[in-house]
């Protein structure tokens, strides 16, 4: 066991630590799930890229820096040490992005991922439908072979940035005899192909964070296929897996907020009883506890081992631990007066918004609970 | 930056496990309970002849010479087999011992290694002492912080009633007089901090073999227990619970590592308190978090006295209780917090001054 970082990791968070300093926009930009706020996050994203900082992990080639994983955990620690933007591409850069390292052939990957570090093109996910929530096996949007082409047809729906993305990924039936999760093909779509309608969807904060998307007679290139055909469950199960573990929510994300609330906390202490002291001092193990065992998991990976469904662990806990911070935010806030008077409530209200559906997407912490149970611990199904 | 437990200390902890699993069945532990048998007898100079009474102990002494970070690996397998030799004791007294040095240290360290001896150590916070039945040197707080080394011979000891009829408590009265202090003043303080720590990190270690233990026997019996035609394990009512179960068990985990490590280097860390109580706030709150959880599952038949459950139901409970409360150390932990104590937030988890 060795908990020190070795000459080269410092180095790399200095380096990023000053690149973040120099760069980060002085104030906070406007939800990216605005006009103007995707316009300015595409803006920096393309400045982050410019800079050799837009996904780290990734090969050179591919727009990335050829880092290893910890110093993937440093860089986020430096991103949110320097509050830098929210990732609009995150659906790309963290979800599909890894997929498509796993599962793309030569030409996709050459395709897709260097627009995608500079968020030139920005993803929205197609996963659910109308009756393919929590049971996404039930997938009945189809995808049906046409010579060099699929023809897309259906509804996907909660689609998220579907509102402003280029492209969307996502399952379709490409057989049509099959059921459940067999007969499913991983297809990549533009967002400007004839036949598609997006219609925004706004979320409890009153903007599009997502949209329906209808597919009519959507002629696909066959080579928007990610893996092959039919085998489109196995390749959405790790692009799940990296959504629910260390890839879209990174320790450090939470250790900024524990920090919030904890300053909060510290600021208004005389007026704060011992009980949501001990609270606040709960989430602050509960963040510090995330960090180290995303650490201890990623020093797994990097002897080679493998993460399975231990990712379902990472996606109940630090979704819950979420939502418990900012609910112990607004309880101060609370203490304090009417909430709505200043800023910094403003904020801690939008947080607690988004930590509300923490609970649900990335498959909801009821179905993560089943996963823990049958394929962790083994319990009949 | 490698954050596994190092591969000498698995194969240690593996032996110990299969040596514990085939020498103390809970049938050996309940002959104990009935005053059957003792403690410190057979199964103790196994356990020495094993290393693991001296693991602590340098090798000039009989002892494997290892750190806290293996010898929490150890305690593991001690809860996990609710284990009731003294084994956190020599733990606790071992270092204690090998800081006073001098004839003390010379004398005692090889016995605790071969198992021939068991030295309890008080505390100055705490009113009871655990096993002092069977110790044959008592290392007690007296007046001011003081550190009193007394022969347990010419020690009174009045035993005290306890949730767990494996952890062994007592009251302890001496003439200070007839055994003058050992240790006084700042340094008397320093070594009583540090017993506390080694003292929690000791029960958050063995907390989380208690939950493995719990979870494993709850998930064995829901998967064997028909009701309504089917294993009751198949409900999501049950699946939830043990989940919930599992998720504060793998975030307690590295917690307790990062603690013991912290420990054994503590001249490096600043914040090693924090990180000790921390660690025992969250892996003893799992264990019986756990017992709960385990005790819900099996219905019934985990409320009898016969079924094995309430032995490690009763070591869930009397660890949290040992070497400080959860009221205790969540304390110890919100108010270096709130008072601004250490750096905290994003790339300061590892921090030692290096970061910044």
């Amino acid at each position: 066991m060795e908990l020190r970082y070795t000459d080269e990791q410092r180095a790399f968070r200095r380096e990023a630590r000053e690149w973040l300093e120099a760069n980060v926009p002085s104030g906070p930009l406007p939800s990216f799930d605005t006009a103007e706020g995707a316009r300015l996050h595409r803006e920096w994203e393309a400045k982050l890229n410019a800079g050799g900082w837009a996904m780290v992990p990734w090969p050179v080639e591919f727009g990335g820096r050829g880092a290893d994983l910890f110093e993937w955990l440093i860089f986020e620690e430096e991103y949110y040490r320097a509050g830098a933007p929210k990732r609009i591409n995150q659906n790309g850069i963290f979800l599909l992005g890894p997929t498509i390292m796993e599962f793309g052939t030569k030409q996709q990957k050459a395709r897709f991922l260097p627009k995608m570090a500079s968020s030139e093109e920005v993803w929205a996910q197609g996963w659910s439908e109308p009756n393919a929530g929590s049971d996404m096996a039930n997938i009945q949007a189809t995808a049906l072979r046409d010579g060099g082409h699929y023809i897309v047809n259906g509804q996907k729906t909660w689609a998220s940035r579907g509102a402003f993305a280029d492209w969307l990924f996502g399952m379709f039936r490409s057989d049509p005899d099959s059921e459940r999760h067999r007969g499913l093909s991983f297809i990549l779509v533009p967002l400007n192909l004839p036949g598609i309608t997006v219609r925004p969807i706004p979320q409890l904060d009153g903007l599009p964070g997502f949209a329906e998307v209808f597919f009519d007679d959507v002629r696909v290139p066959a080579e928007n296929r990610l893996g092959e055909e039919g085998a489109g469950w196995r390749v959405a199960m790790a692009t799940a897996g990296f959504e629910r573990g260390l890839m879209l929510r990174s320790p450090a994300r939470f250790q900024h907020t524990a920090q919030r609330l904890v300053s909060l906390c510290r600021a208004h202490r005389e007026l704060v009883g011992e009980a949501l002291q001990d609270e606040v001092a709960r989430c602050w193990i509960g963040a510090e506890a995330y960090a180290l065992e995303t650490y201890r998991t990623v020093s797994k990976l990097l002897a080679g081992g493998k993460i399975g469904s231990e990712s379902s662990l990472n996606k109940v806990f630090w979704s819950e631990l979420d939502l418990r911070m900012h609910e112990l935010a607004l309880q101060i806030l609370g203490e304090c007066g009417p909430a709505s008077e200043n800023a910094a409530a403003a904020e801690w209200l939008d947080g607690y918004l988004f930590a509300l559906s923490g609970p649900i997407y990335a498959g909801t912490n009821e179905i993560q609970r089943n996963i823990i149970a049958e394929r962790i611990l083994g319990m009949p199904r | 930056m490698d954050f596994r437990s190092a591969e000498e200390h698995l194969l240690l902890q593996q032996s110990l496990r299969d040596f514990l699993a085939g020498e103390f069945p809970p049938a050996k532990l309940r002959a104990l309970w009935a005053g059957e048998a003792q403690r410190g007898g057979a199964l103790w100079a196994a356990l020495a002849e094993l290393g693991v009474c001296g693991m602590l102990i340098a090798e000039e002494h009989g002892g494997l010479g290892l750190d806290l970070v293996a010898a929490a690996n150890m305690l593991e397998e001690a809860g996990r087999a609710a284990l009731a030799e003294p084994l956190a004791s020599a733990i606790v007294a071992a270092p204690l011992l090998a800081e006073l040095g001098g004839a003390l240290a010379e004398e005692w360290l090889p016995q605790i290694a071969a198992g021939r001896a068991v030295v309890a150590v008080g505390h100055p916070l705490f009113a009871a002492v655990e096993d002092a039945d069977c110790a044959q040197l008592l290392l007690l707080p007296g007046a001011q912080f003081a550190l009193h080394a007394v022969p347990r011979a010419a020690a009174q000891c009045e035993s005290l009633p306890s949730s767990d009829p494996s952890r062994f408590l007592a009251k302890v009265s001496f003439d200070s007089d007839a055994h003058p202090p050992l240790a006084e003043g700042a340094r008397a303080r320093a070594l009583w901090d540090a017993v506390l720590l080694r003292g929690a990190l000791t029960c958050a270690a063995q907390a989380i073999g208690v939950c493995e233990q719990l979870l494993q026997m709850s998930v064995a019996y829901t998967s064997e227990r028909r009701q309504f035609g089917k294993p009751v394990g198949s409900f999501q009512a049950l699946k939830h619970k043990l989940a919930d179960v599992k998720l504060k068990l793998e975030y307690a985990r590295p917690l307790v590592q990062r603690a013991a490590h912290s420990l054994a280097q503590q001249a490096e860390h600043p914040q090693c308190g924090v990180h000790i109580s921390m660690a025992k706030l969250l892996a003893c709150e799992a264990a019986e978090f756990a017992a709960r959880q385990a005790l819900q599952c099996h219905g019934a038949i985990g409320y009898t006295w016969e079924q094995d459950l309430h032995i490690w139901m009763r070591r869930a409970w009397s660890l949290a209780q040992s070497w400080g409360s959860a009221r205790f150390h969540l304390s110890r932990v919100r108010e270096p917090l709130l008072g601004g104590a250490f750096p905290i937030g994003p790339a300061t988890t590892f921090a030692t001054g290096e970061t910044t």
